[in-house]
């Protein structure tokens, strides 16, 4: 479950202006929205459900940068949360607190940001779960080897094609590279049909049918992994076409079944033995058919967008400033990158689906004017120690005597 | 002397430097005492000129009826986002009108240069201005179905690819237009700007019999180089024909007319177009975003301007000087492409993009420019650097360039050589003195580019040719020794 902070257009004029660089009235109106269609009702639905059958289990990734959005313009919700997680039902799965590309930044970004997600849900939720799930489920052994370090002893991943070679992604896995750290392969397409394919031209899935695949998959199979973004229930697809009772259902037949148990990932980690080993040489994540990083770091507008933020880290940490420091932070926000994308096809349609842009070269513009902005103020703020408006016009124009 | 001249825009409503051009003419005809009848597709208020009579081709009906809806009547109009004859009424204040409301579909805004910045992007709305939105406004409050005024302003920058076949027909349609206005108008030459007013202006002389001056302000050949649109090509090639005279706006577009469209040379002359003098605002105090020094692009980004050799040449100033920072203005369809290959070489922390942008904007971005780059592929003529000198930026152009034939005190390289424009561009940054003398002398010599010079130059050539067409048995007249009365009208001015 995540919301980005989305930019603010900023012109090239207004560069140097210090007016803030979120666009707070769009986020606070796209999390209300999705609030009311979504994280509201499904909160309720599930509540309903866990008091009805104590046996269901749930798990929710919620990262930092939607809590905070929450905690401002929608507070009922971390509320509704609040009240899941009292029931014992619900894991509160641990992510970077900016939902970022920071496992790919050299150095502790990474560390940091996991432990403030750390910090924050235990806070609101009073859990501390000791699986984790990388932004958009990013993962590789390196990085299997940092989550393990860090005392994870469970993650997330996608069960992509080319690394299961063939086995089964209904079993949990262990990392040779990280003893200790078990690994939960998503089944993406279960998962994808809920998420992506409920609704299809004029038919919506129905639990009956649902429940026949999941009967289908062998007696010896372990686990299945659904996972998918919570606003598929209400805002990717609409309440109309019926997504809720088809949750509701779902879940039902489910609890009824006799051949089926709920399980939280941390009691899946717990509770059943890793039988084979997986490697993860390269960088997988549950994006675009690709399954890699190509989502945010696919077109060289991207690598140079990543690249210019990471020149910044020296620089910005050497201020010790926290708001410096927040707002570069959120700019590693995935979303952002994602936004730049220039993949074509169904993949391109997701991208467009989610940008707030009419095209990822407005994403790239606008990304980079904020980008230069903040380095020219960081820039003024080391070399002057004092930020004033005509310390900027000083140090253009130092610049230039300079040449 | 009477002009009847067919434009496709007027200011204050321009897509592009056409209008800006055939403003800058008329005004300067005007002074002359030369009257003009300037019909344009559509008038939307606002166009004034002196000893200028303003016909609105929208207004024009092509066969004579029994009845004309006059100008006075209420009746709506059955088109699309006319603007209401109240504001027209106001903003033309001008003499003998001639309107009469007939439906056509002929829109100023359907210009080619419009289509060239929407291509290629589905919505690229990034800073894209409205052409007009005060005139937007002013319709929407003139109480006559406020609502479509507004849409019909806006519409024009969601063209479709299908839009070109649109353009054509609209052109056929001016040229059926323009046989009523000739009918009913008295004049000695017909003057016409670029392709579009073309067919209108051999339709007028079919009519009237009168000389016909094709005025060439740019070419398809120049627009888009080797995907050259061959109807465009046709309608150019046969208004150069059929003219008793072209005129380029520079020896480079000249030459273009001899080359590629075969136009016998001794019937182009060459008229450098005028610059107005640059109105005395004062720019507000504007701090720049960025640190200097500033490098500046501003145009149309499509592969006419050359935006990929300015790429090239900015990462070699790179490495000599790491601070540079590189302003580009404008959009069109090679944005994306540009975009990508500064990624590429990872210079996207330096180059800022502001879109598309005008008045006061572009004056702030002269206020922080240290030099003005325009590596044209081919350009008629370019108004763009003189603009830059009005303002004090001092300009390298490309050789390729017709304004450069204006130009002494530019740095002038050949657009594909980008080492050599890397390096003109390092050597005025390096070198205060280069740019000061570069501004000091191009600000001089731009007092002598003026509209006046070249409206002359077209009023010598309206005498010569309305002469020969008064004294057809006598084609040799200007040089039989008898006094030439083109050049005695002249000197009375």
């Amino acid at each position: 479950m995540h919301q980005p902070r989305r930019l603010r257009t900023l012109r090239f004029f207004d560069i140097g202006a210090d007016r803030g660089y979120f666009d707070d009235d769009l986020n606070k109106e796209i999390i209300q929205r999705i609030s009311a269609n979504c994280y509201l009702p499904a909160n309720a639905l599930l509540l309903k459900l866990i008091r009805r059958n104590p046996h269901i289990r749930i798990a929710f990734s919620i990262s930092g940068t939607t809590i905070d959005q929450l905690e401002q313009y929608a507070p009922d919700v971390l509320d509704s949360f609040r009240k899941l997680a009292e029931t014992g039902c619900v894991d509160f799965l641990t992510e970077t607190y900016y939902h970022s590309l920071s496992c790919l930044i050299p150095g502790n970004e990474f560390e940091m940001q996991v432990a403030r997600h750390q910090k924050k849900i235990l806070k609101h939720f009073g859990v501390l779960s000791r699986v984790f799930r990388n932004t958009e489920l990013i993962y590789s052994d390196q990085t299997g080897e940092r989550i393990r370090q860090l005392g994870f002893n469970g993650v997330m991943i996608d069960g992509v094609d080319r690394v299961l070679a063939g086995q089964s992604p209904h079993q949990v896995f262990e990392s040779p590279h990280a003893p200790g750290l078990k690994m939960l392969t998503r089944n993406y397409r279960l998962s994808d049909d809920i998420s992506f394919r409920f609704a299809q031209n004029a038919a919506t899935l129905t639990a009956e049918q649902y429940m026949s695949w999941l009967n289908a998959i062998p007696a010896h199979e372990k686990v299945i992994n659904l996972a998918m973004d919570y606003e598929t229930f209400g805002e990717h697809q609409k309440k109309e076409k019926g997504i809720l009772s088809f949750l509701k259902n779902l879940f039902a037949q489910l609890a009824r079944s006799k051949d089926f148990n709920f399980m939280t990932p941390s009691e899946a980690v717990e509770n059943i033995e890793a039988t084979h080993k997986l490697v993860v040489p390269g960088f997988i994540s549950w994006a675009d058919e690709e399954r890699d990083l190509s989502a945010w770091l696919g077109n060289e507008m991207q690598k140079d967008a990543f690249d210019s933020l990471l020149r910044l880290e020296a620089d910005i940490k050497d201020l010790h400033d926290k708001a410096f420091l927040t707002q570069w932070r959120t700019l590693q926000t995935s979303d952002h990158f994602y936004y730049m994308s220039t993949k074509k096809g169904c993949d391109g349609d997701v991208h467009n689906y989610f940008s707030p842009y009419p095209s990822p070269y407005e994403a790239f513009i606008n990304y980079m004017n904020v980008l230069t902005g903040l380095s020219l103020r960081v820039k003024v703020r080391k070399s002057a120690g004092v930020v004033t408006k005509t310390t900027a016009a000083e140090l253009a124009a130092e610049a230039l005597v300079r040449v | 002397m009477n002009v009847l001249m067919f434009g496709w825009e007027f200011p204050p409503h321009i897509s592009g430097g056409l209008g800006t051009a055939c403003a800058g003419l008329t005004h300067a005809l005007a002074r002359e005492h030369v009257k003009v009848l300037f019909t344009i597709p559509k008038l939307h208020g606002g166009e004034q000129s002196a000893r200028t009579t303003f016909i609105n081709a929208s207004t024009v009906p092509i066969r004579q009826k029994k009845e004309f809806q006059q100008e006075s009547s209420t009746a709506a109009f059955p088109l699309k986002g006319s603007i209401p004859k109240k504001s027209r009424e106001t903003n033309i204040s001008q003499t003998e009108r001639q309107v009469i409301e007939v439906p056509s579909f002929l829109s100023a805004y359907a210009s080619p240069r419009e289509e060239e910045q929407s291509f290629g992007l589905k919505q690229w709305n990034y800073s894209f201005e409205a052409p007009d939105e005060k005139i937007a406004d002013a319709a929407s409050s003139g109480e006559e179905r406020p609502g479509k005024q507004i849409r019909y302003l806006k519409e024009p920058f969601s063209f479709s690819g299908s839009y070109c076949r649109d353009l054509l027909q609209e052109v056929e349609r001016y040229a059926q237009v323009a046989k009523e206005i000739a009918r009913r108008n008295s004049f000695d030459v017909i003057h016409t700007h670029d392709w579009m007013t073309f067919p209108a202006g051999i339709a007028a002389r079919k009519v009237s019999k009168k000389p016909l001056i094709a005025h060439v302000h740019s070419t398809e050949v120049d627009r888009s180089g080797a995907n050259v649109n061959p109807d465009v090509f046709k309608i150019e090639k046969e208004g150069m024909q059929q003219a008793d005279r072209v005129v380029a706006v520079s020896q480079w577009t000249k030459n273009i007319a001899i080359n590629y469209y075969q136009i016998d040379e001794s019937k182009i002359d060459v008229v450098h177009n005028g610059i107005a003098p640059r109105p005395n605002t004062t720019v507000s105090a504007f701090t720049p975003p960025i640190s200097l020094p500033i490098v500046t692009f501003l145009g149309r980004i499509t592969q006419q301007k050359g935006p990929m050799y300015f790429v090239e040449a900015a990462r070699k100033v790179h490495d000599q000087f790491p601070d540079v920072h590189f302003v580009v203005v404008g959009s069109g369809d090679q944005l994306p492409l540009m975009l990508e290959r500064i990624a590429q070489v990872r210079l996207s922390g330096y180059f800022h993009f502001t879109g598309f942008i005008k008045g006061e904007d572009i004056d702030r971005i002269w206020a922080i420019s240290n030099v003005y780059v325009m590596p044209s592929v081919s350009e008629p003529f370019g108004i763009a650097p003189l603009e830059a000198i009005q303002a004090g930026v001092p300009v390298i152009l490309s050789k390729q360039a017709g304004v450069s034939e204006v130009m002494p005190h530019a740095i002038k390289v050949d657009f594909w050589d980008s080492d050599a424009l890397a390096d003109a561009i390092c050597n005025v940054l390096r070198y205060k003195s280069l740019a000061n003398t570069l501004k000091k002398n191009s600000a001089e010599e731009i007092k002598t580019i003026t509209w006046d010079k070249a409206a002359k130059k077209i009023i010598n050539l309206y005498y010569e040719l309305s002469n020969r067409h008064e004294n057809p048995k006598d084609p040799d007249l200007l040089f039989s020794g008898a006094p030439a009365p083109p050049l005695a009208h002249v000197a009375l001015f």
